[in-house]
């Protein structure tokens, strides 16, 4: 019974990675968005003095590039759920002898995994803008907020798609939430300039953690917490997401 | 007593497990001893709309067992229940033995699916699709690798297995979704309307792999189907659902003799008065009113024409229109319903629109 439970995980792993590496022209759109950011704002901004910042902006920057792309990468997989209920296969699956824990693990871990592919890749690219490599320890770090980042998404995106109906209120969504969180999670200016208040309310969103996380393994410098803090508060956050958006998922009906 | 001697195709195994041994009984098939599906006042209600409403019937090993209604009859809710994808309000069924709701990993162990609606993953190939689903039934490498090309070659896709399925035509489409559904050597295969929007072509083959499957496999098959053609070339049994009610269950043949032999179709002035005096003949076997006509089963049915024109004419009634034929399912349809199951196609849009519960049907 168990090792049923392992094929099913092992199946959905497969299938999202053989879907992530037939589909050459997303796998390239998602390079080339970071990219324009970094190349564009970073250049740009490169010169302008930012009070409360002491690196250089693309240093600053870079961190919430990479959090930004996995991010939106494992948040697209948790929700692209939606189109397996669309498309049907959603019920193929459901009807199996195996668990829908099993099924959402599958599915987390494939579109996590696709997810730091992803992430890692603009990470080489970020070293060739000239960042240095970072401590060990800090690399390592930076890989398992990597992960985190990941889960936390996925575990998001299905609490989403077990909310709506169809891929349509995918953009709004975007819009509407994911892009205000982003703006105020420090991923493009330093959040010391804002006003107090605004400041403590960022602390509640989870965004931040992922970006300050990231900073402070990655370059080390400008982050306002240190970064096993930042995990640590992370971790929390993911569990409890995950667990919601598999209970949600579990309960929903075909 | 050799057991190898025996033709399988005439006896059934039946297995009961004791505390001490395992006993085999052998009985000639058609004793009817299995019920493969037994259902008990299946019940499943949607925000106060009741789509199936207090359904008890069994399905028998080694039948073809269909469904025939329209649209938004509860066929595809029985059938969800039935594979555990839905949780009935009340009542209880059993699929190969198991309780729907206290053995679900067990039921769907014992049953094939293909659903109303494509259920494959495009981006693979039809080779793919076939071995993901093998792996989440657990087969092992070896059983994989013989199954897949048995299925393959039972619904002839063979020849386009590394072919992507976003590739596939519609009823390439159905076929690979049929050998998906019998993959794991299922006790039964549930078929959700196998051929609908299919040519009239490829339906045909559809109904060919289906007998043959049913045939080679020895698979019992529940189907759902609102074509009479369907129901009439497939199944050895149907039920007559409407209105998330069973109507009747019964053979083919039996249904279809059980209006007459012919069945003669007759409009005019009063048909009230022709009824009360058709059934006092006694050649008239059954007489049904409807809206604006009769339907009469008779035997012999040209004999009889000149008989009703006559008794019309003593009653002075009008006969306005009168026809004669044998007995289709359309017939049967009309017999328990009182509606032409085409009549009812038309009246779906406004169904629709108060059902609250979407993709019921």
């Amino acid at each position: 019974m168990r090792g049923l439970e392992l094929q099913a995980i092992y199946v959905m792993w497969l299938r999202q990675m053989k879907r992530f590496l037939r589909f050459k022209s997303r796998i390239l759109a998602t390079f080339i968005q970071p990219l324009f950011f970094l190349a564009i704002f970073g250049s740009g901004f490169r010169n302008i003095e930012i009070p409360g910042m002491e690196s250089d902006y693309i240093f600053f920057f870079a961190p919430g590039i990479v959090a930004m792309s996995v991010m939106f990468s494992s948040m697209f997989a948790g929700i692209s759920i939606l189109w397996d209920k669309q498309f049907g296969f959603l019920q193929e699956v459901l009807v199996a002898p195996v668990s829908r824990f099993s099924i959402i693990i599958g599915r987390t871990l494939g579109g996590a995994t696709t997810a730091i592919i992803q992430g890692s890749i603009i990470l080489l690219i970020i070293f060739g803008f000239g960042i240095p490599f970072p401590t060990p320890f800090g690399f390592i770090m930076t890989l398992l907020f990597m992960v985190l980042i990941a889960f936390t998404a996925v575990g998001f995106g299905l609490v989403i798609a077990s909310k709506m109906r169809d891929m349509q209120s995918y953009p709004i969504i975007m819009n509407l939430v994911i892009m205000p969180l982003l703006l105020v999670s420090s991923a493009f200016f330093p959040l010391s300039n804002l006003p107090k208040e605004a400041f403590y309310a960022t602390l509640i969103n989870p965004l931040f953690y992922m970006v300050d996380g990231l900073r402070g393994s990655l370059i080390g410098v400008d982050n306002i917490y240190p970064p096993l803090l930042d995990f640590g508060i992370l971790l929390i956050i993911c569990l409890v997401v995950m667990s919601i958006g598999s209970y949600l998922f579990s309960k929903s009906e075909v | 007593m050799t057991i190898a001697t025996l033709d399988k195709k005439s006896f059934v195994v039946i297995k009961l497990d004791t505390f001490i041994n395992k006993i085999y009984i052998l009985c000639p098939k058609g004793a009817n001893i299995l019920d493969i599906i037994k259902t008990e006042k299946l019940t499943k209600k949607f925000d106060g709309f009741t789509a199936v409403d207090n359904i008890s019937f069994s399905v028998k090993k080694g039948e073809i067992f269909g469904f025939l209604g329209p649209n938004g009859a509860g066929k595809t809710t029985t059938i969800k229940m039935l594979i555990t994808l839905l949780n009935p309000t009340s009542g209880s069924a059993q699929v190969a033995d198991y309780d729907i709701l206290k053995n679900r990993d067990k039921v769907r162990k014992n049953i094939g699916v293909v659903f109303q609606d494509p259920a494959l993953d495009t981006e693979l190939t039809g080779r793919e699709n076939l071995d993901f689903h093998a792996r989440m039934y657990g087969l092992s490498r070896e059983t994989r690798k013989e199954r897949i090309d048995d299925v393959l070659n039972l619904v002839d896709l063979d020849n386009k297995k590394n072919e992507y399925v976003k590739n596939y035509s519609g009823g390439m489409k159905r076929r690979l979704e049929i050998a998906r559904g019998l993959m794991h050597f299922p006790t039964v295969l549930f078929l959700d309307e196998p051929t609908l929007g299919l040519d009239s072509q490829t339906r045909r083959a559809i109904w060919d792999y289906i007998r043959k499957m049913n045939k080679d496999e020895d698979t019992t098959i529940f189907l759902t189907t609102h074509y009479m053609d369907e129901a009439d070339y497939l199944c050895d049994r149907i039920g007559i659902i409407d209105q998330g009610k069973i109507l009747v269950i019964d053979s083919t043949e039996n249904l279809k003799n059980s209006i007459g032999n012919d069945v003669i179709t007759l409009s005019c002035s009063d048909l009230d008065k022709l009824v009360i005096r058709l059934k006092k003949e006694s050649w008239v076997k059954k007489v049904k009113q409807h809206d604006s006509f009769l339907t009469i089963g008779v035997e012999r049915g040209e004999e009889k024409i000149p008989k009703i024109f006559e008794i019309a004419q003593s009653q002075n009634i009008k006969i306005t229109s009168i026809s004669v034929g044998k007995p289709t399912l359309d017939d049967v349809f009309l017999y328990f319903t009182g509606r032409s199951i085409r009549d009812q196609e038309v009246a779906i849009p406004q169904k629709e629109v108060l059902s609250l519960s979407p993709r019921r049907a």
